[in-house]
């Protein structure tokens, strides 16, 4: 198995902001990163594809393929664009680096047809990334505690993002 | 969909690898430039990864403003700007960059319940880096 990995970079912007909460309880989880009229990034965005060598063509996958279907799925609906207002997931999700590398998994791996999608790693800045790895098991996970407490301090500014 | 955030810090330090049960032509044959007695330092860049599933009302895995908080009250005001030789962590342990990673690896597992604490990784320099994962992770 050997594993390929192409960056990309676009730049997008976006706000956090569930209609389900009191302005109070917006600004106070959310921070700056609540201010309607939003804030941009400049994405980075690593794909990682595994598979075989092909034996004839040296390839895991064909990079051209790989580039073109990075461009038109990802880069060409993401890149310059408003996420909360002009990306159909964001309409209903909030566009944290989170769920930005789920709906990217979700774009890309259907449509990766010789090799398969291994990881989707996003950078929001230089100093903070997300991975995802889609739904099935992984060797290289810690299974510990199930319960992350997430819920528990959604209600903590995050301010940062 | 699980997935994985890691945040990146950065803290300065310095250290000298020695260790007592060795002699002194030991520990320069094992640790050469950095048994040097008066010590030397390095910028330590410190990747924390944390991992969970994406909660529906806020899109996060955890507050970033919870691991932030808590990585600089327990590990930059503890680690920056010290002499490693001198923290209680190294009393018995030398300082290298693999003990430091198990040292801030437990001080979060022991004390951050904001998410899953999957890995800690550290940069002592451009060319080294160290991760540790726990005991029972692989």
């Amino acid at each position: 198995m050997v594993y390929l990995t192409r960056k990309a970079e676009f730049s997008a912007s976006h706000y956090y902001h569930n209609p389900a909460f009191t302005p109070e309880e917006n600004a106070r989880l959310f921070g700056k990163c609540n201010n309607p009229n939003g804030h941009g990034h400049n994405y980075t965005l690593e794909v990682t594809v595994k598979g075989a060598v092909d034996p004839r063509s040296g390839f895991v996958v064909d990079l051209k393929q790989l580039k073109e279907i990075m461009s038109r799925e990802v880069l060409d609906a993401l890149d310059h664009r408003f996420l909360n207002k002009e990306v159909p997931e964001f309409f209903t999700l909030i566009p944290t680096t989170e769920n930005l590398a789920i709906a990217i998994w979700r774009r890309l791996e259907p449509k990766l047809k010789s090799a398969q999608l291994h990881r989707v790693r996003v950078y929001e800045t230089p100093d903070l990334f997300v991975d995802v790895f889609g739904d099935e098991d992984h060797s290289h996970e810690d299974h510990g505690e199930d319960d992350h407490g997430a819920e528990d301090h959604r209600k903590e500014d995050r301010g940062k993002a | 969909m699980k997935a994985y955030l890691t945040r990146r810090y950065m803290f300065s330090a310095s250290h000298r690898l020695h260790s007592d049960t060795m002699t002194a032509a030991e520990n320069q044959s094992v640790y050469g430039k950095c048994n040097n007695p008066y010590g030397h330092g390095h910028n330590y860049n410190i990747e924390i990864t944390v991992s969970g599933p994406v909660d529906r009302q806020t899109g996060m895995v955890c507050n970033l403003v919870d691991l932030d908080g808590f990585v600089q009250r327990e590990i930059l005001e503890r680690f920056d700007h010290q002499d490693l030789n001198l923290l209680p962590e190294f009393a018995d342990a030398v300082p290298t960059t693999e003990n430091l990673c198990i040292s801030i690896y437990e001080i979060m597992k022991r004390g951050f319940s904001a998410a899953h604490l999957e890995r800690v990784r550290i940069e002592e320099t451009m060319m080294n880096s160290f991760e540790y994962s726990g005991e029972a992770s692989r």
